[in-house]
């Protein structure tokens, strides 16, 4: 481009270097990781004041695993994150396929009920939830909590089941039915395997923020069915031991590999588009 | 608005897989209906009731004083005087979300506006670095923090090394909720605001360069006002959830600087006030739907401006 002699490729470049920006970013993205890379350096210090290094060690991931009221709450973590994401990506399936259908009037009405937990306080749907199961005597624990989880699970794992669903083609649908399919075959021969991409982006997605989730589980769990994080805060609040460091780095673990999962298959989807 | 950018109205029904039927949504939004709109028609109703003489729950009798009691104090010697503890909460909410959606803003249209100029393989990593933070426990971060601020922490020998201070005490403090605050929802405000930037064409901003604008002019009448949906965006992603916020006024302020939230966690908890605290669940649920309906007008009102 030097038509007129310009050097103007020079000049894009330098524009788009704002100054400070490259170290405002740097600098951000520093703070974001910091705090949670110096959790995880503390998981391995020996000593029992975490903030006073004195050697590399485990002992702290031994305590977190030989205690039997950790592997509880995991437990319970995991049987309330599974059964919610199935419910959850289930029921997303469901209405990312009807709002396809719905009028304008109709779809904005839909979306507005489907993504009111993203919008409302959780402290207000955790406070309703408990009135409301303790007024239609649901007893709080397990069942109570798979129910909670699985209404702010819906909108997370609809986000990428739609998207999926807006890049399909429809030409195989067309095809399957011209070629005879009924319907119920048309969803489970065609539908099904092309939005599975999306669907497990979904479903994990939505095993993520039931995992980590903590206002709703502290105040729906009963006292049998305590969920990772609100043993953490227990633990947070009475007693300041350093296994708090390394159970939270095992949880960032899960749930980075599951975001890392989630977001390849998302990825991935976009690409075939 | 925050549900614009999470939820894309998808309209065109030219994709549409085979004949699947819009009732299919509805065991989904019946599902909703049940577990988040009936709680909410709960709280309204506990408002207006009786609390137990003892224990926590509500007796079935209309009572609408919990309102009044948010503003007015009943004393002892049975006089009643203007109450300001609750208004000092309200008002903490508002103040400790409005500082960190200033704050998170200005931090991240640079961020923002730098990932963006990356080139696109290293672009998609750094998104990818802003996200996965966006996801992770909010729980585990504000812990984080709680570390780092700690008097014997990495910040703390620090500040006692360089003479900055002789004592470092910033936990349980109001700062110290603000930084948390500021923390948590730092990705909150660059993505939006990337996508925003991610679709801008900087040829125009080049066109603003060679016709002579200095780069800050460039930045402010060419860059921001093409961005301002993704800035818009950021702000209802960030200052309509901190209004509600909860953990990190809880474990960083120490019970000091208690934001609304907390007060209907305590009420629902040790004091057992569950009328009390509906009312001022109500009142969150009021303030953050008007918190909406706002700056989702001031939203429309730039895009028909522009058109």
């Amino acid at each position: 481009m030097s038509v007129l002699g310009l050097p103007k490729r020079k000049k894009l470049v330098n524009l788009r270097n704002f100054p400070f920006f490259t170290s405002i970013s740097y600098f951000v993205l520093f703070v974001l990781y910091a705090p949670l890379v110096l959790v995880i350096f503390y998981s391995f210090n020996r000593n029992r004041t975490a903030q006073i290094w004195t050697g590399f060690s485990t002992r702290w991931y031994t305590d977190v695993f030989t205690n039997t009221d950790v592997v509880r709450s995991l437990k319970n973590s995991l049987i309330v994150g599974s059964a919610a994401t199935v419910l959850s990506t289930a029921l997303a399936i469901a209405a990312a396929l009807g709002l396809l259908r719905m009028g304008r009037k109709g779809s904005a009405f839909a979306i507005g009920l489907l993504g009111a937990p993203l919008i409302i306080p959780e402290i207000v749907s955790a406070v309703g939830t408990l009135g409301f199961f303790l007024f239609v005597k649901i007893p709080l624990g397990h069942i109570a909590l798979i129910l909670a989880h699985t209404a702010f699970c819906v909108p997370f794992a609809m986000l990428p089941i739609r998207a999926r669903l807006v890049s399909l083609e429809r030409s195989s649908f067309e095809a399957a039915a011209d070629l005879g399919a009924n319907e119920w075959k048309i969803f489970t021969r065609i539908t099904l395997p092309l939005l599975a991409p999306g669907i497990m982006a979904g479903a994990l997605l939505a095993f993520a923020i039931s995992l980590d989730d903590f206002i709703t589980s502290f105040f729906i769990a009963g006292p049998g069915s305590t969920t990772l994080p609100v043993y953490i805060f227990g633990m947070i609040r009475s007693n300041v031991t350093p296994a708090i460091n390394a159970l939270s780095t095992l949880l960032l673990l899960v749930s980075a590999l599951t975001l890392v999962a989630s977001y390849t298959l998302a990825t991935k989807n976009q690409d075939r588009k | 608005m925050a549900l614009d950018l999470s939820l894309p109205v998808v309209r065109d029904d030219s994709h549409a897989p085979g004949k699947t039927s819009k009732w299919l949504a509805l065991a989904p939004m019946a599902f909703l209906s049940l577990t988040v709109a009936i709680p909410l028609v709960i709280i309204a109703v506990y408002s207006f009731l009786a609390r137990p003489e003892m224990g926590a729950g509500v007796v079935w009798k209309f009572d609408p004083t919990h309102y009044v009691k948010i503003f007015i104090q009943d004393r002892l010697d049975g006089t009643r005087s203007f109450d300001t503890r609750y208004l000092k909460v309200i008002w903490n909410s508002f103040f400790y979300s409005g500082i960190t959606t200033i704050a998170t803003l200005v931090l991240s249209i640079p961020v923002a506006l730098w990932i963006a100029t990356r080139d696109p393989r290293k672009r998609v990593l750094l998104v990818f670095l802003v996200t996965l933070p966006f996801w992770t426990s909010i729980l585990i971060r504000t812990y984080a923090i709680t570390q780092l601020l700690d008097e014997k922490g990495v910040l703390g020998k620090i500040a006692t090394t360089l003479g900055i201070t002789s004592h470092f005490q910033i936990l349980y403090t109001p700062t110290a909720t603000v930084i948390g605050l500021i923390y948590t929802f730092l990705p909150f405000m660059i993505l939006p605001i990337y996508a925003s930037a991610e679709r801008f064409d900087f040829r125009f901003a080049e066109a603003g360069y060679d016709l002579g604008a200095r780069k800050m002019q460039v930045l402010f009448k060419i860059v921001l006002p093409q961005i301002a949906p993704g800035i818009m965006a950021g702000v209802a992603l960030v200052f309509i959830p901190g209004l509600g916020s909860f953990l990190q006024p809880d474990m960083l302020g120490g019970g000091k600087t208690n934001m609304i939230a907390n007060v209907v966690a305590n009420n629902y908890g040790q004091a057992r006030n569950w009328p009390f605290g509906s009312a001022l669940s109500v009142l969150l649920c009021l303030i953050v739907l008007v918190a909406t309906l706002l700056l989702s007008a001031s939203a429309r009102k730039r895009k028909a401006s522009r058109i």
